[in-house]
């Protein structure tokens, strides 16, 4: 059984420590922070915050209080305040421990591509690239395979992306829903499985030789 | 010297021009000036260029700016909630320079301190870096920004004294404080205007030295993107 997005938020927190400093990118990486358990994590929002704090009720909703996913938010005892470029120096500083975010594809030597599909989709990077480049150890959280509307599934994890880069070799570990893969110097190596994946399927889903 | 202005439309009288570099606080729609994006939509400049992380929404914030036509190109770190933006852009109607945004951060805030171009790891190896000289330091390879001087800076802050002296709200700071740094003339529109002594000193986010202009709008309408709630407080 592949880990649900609930799951494998779950497994994302093991990697957190007592005391880190994190960054969660938009989608699956924000659940991350439902799963910090009895350890102090303060959660950085690249629009200038430390120390987010739960959605707010309908009563405490603030325009001026916002997370980098443009979503209302609240501080918490000990939560700071600052612009965006002092929000970018203690990223770009590596204060920042640990940077989990989304991605459109991975290559099996960590370069990461998550911000633009040449003539369809305009975006932008956003804080992504400083994110990747100054943050010490950066996990990528995302499904293993892309599912299209007809229903086949494009390979996410490559030997290399074709979509535009994002940061070359700067991802340390992938979380998908089949397992977890650590880019080692030899190539993505499988440090483990969701339950009931067999090698052959997270294999099969995979467009590198993984290692085992 | 009087910085304060009777409106938004005569804070930008005599300052804002056609074809100028213009850099606009806020990110997504939070602290975003919005009298004064209102007023420059009314004073029909047109050909500029628009330095902002965000580009509004269809029709709010800066997307008042891309309906009229009034903006030629923008640079933006993401313009994903707007529309508009994507149809222009994809017609090839508007340009565009994606900088990452602490790179437009940094861009903003060396520019307003005298820095005319800085060093980053960002970026590297990506389009973002293509045509830009690179150096190595300690063995990491870094490619050089240059940084930007707009001739006009559009602010909002929560508070101003009658000099100037600035204090945001929340995360309304975001790019505001970067962005009245490297204005070469900043406009900044407030909530409230206090009597001189009323902000303590240590209490100032940015010296009124970087503030030229004020205008107060003491209620702007603040649209919520993504109002997301939890039911119960603490949940």
């Amino acid at each position: 059984m592949p880990w649900t997005q609930e799951q494998m938020a779950a497994r994302a927190a093991q990697e957190l420590q007592d005391g880190f400093y994190v960054n969660l990118g938009i989608g699956i990486p924000t659940l991350v922070a439902n799963y910090t358990g009895d350890k102090e994590v303060w959660l950085q929002s690249e629009n200038g915050m430390l120390g987010i704090g739960a959605f707010p009720t309908e009563d405490q909703v603030d325009p001026d209080l916002i997370n980098a996913g443009k979503q209302t938010v609240t501080t918490i005892a000990g939560s700071s305040i600052f612009g965006s470029h002092d929000s970018f120096a203690m990223i770009r500083g590596g204060k920042i421990n640990l940077s989990i975010l989304g991605a459109m594809q991975v290559s099996e030597r960590g370069d990461l591509a998550n911000w633009m599909i040449p003539g369809k989709m305009v975006k932008g990077m956003g804080g992504a690239m400083d994110l990747v480049a100054g943050v010490p150890r950066v996990i990528v959280l995302m499904e293993h395979v892309a599912r299209k509307k007809d229903g086949s599934e494009d390979h996410k994890i490559l030997t290399q992306c074709t979509l535009p880069l994002t940061g070359v070799g700067v991802v340390d570990r992938i979380i998908t829903d089949l397992g977890v893969m650590d880019v080692t110097p030899q190539g993505l190596k499988v440090v483990e499985l969701a339950p009931c994946v067999s090698r052959e399927l997270i294999a099969s889903k995979s467009s590198v030789n993984l290692i085992f | 010297m009087n910085k304060l202005f009777p409106s938004a439309a005569a804070a930008l009288e005599g300052v804002v021009q056609d074809g100028q570099l213009i850099a606009v606080g806020g990110f997504g729609l939070c602290g975003i000036p919005e009298a004064l994006i209102d007023a420059l939509r009314d004073s029909g400049v047109k050909n500029l260029t628009a330095i902002s992380n965000n580009a509004g929404v269809d029709s709010f914030g800066l997307g008042k700016l891309l309906e009229t036509r009034q903006i030629r190109k923008m640079i933006a770190s993401y313009v994903g909630e707007n529309k508009e933006f994507e149809r222009q852009y994809l017609a090839g109607e508007l340009e565009l320079e994606f900088t990452p945004q602490g790179t437009l951060a940094e861009k903003l805030r060396a520019g307003g301190a005298g820095i005319p171009a800085f060093f980053t790891k960002t970026g590297v190896g990506t389009l973002v870096a293509e045509g830009k000289e690179t150096r190595e330091f300690e063995g990491e390879t870094y490619v050089m920004e240059r940084s930007l001087l707009p001739e006009v800076s559009l602010v909002k802050a929560d508070i101003a004294d009658t000099s100037g002296n600035l204090r945001f709200r929340y995360t309304a700071r975001n790019f505001n404080p970067a962005v009245a740094m490297a204005g070469k003339i900043c406009i900044v529109e407030v909530e409230k205007i206090l009597p001189l002594g009323q902000l303590h000193p240590d209490d100032i986010h940015l010296p009124g030295i970087y503030v030229h202009r004020l205008v107060l709008n003491t209620q702007p309408e603040k649209r919520i993107e993504k109002r997301t709630v939890t039911v119960k407080a603490g949940v």
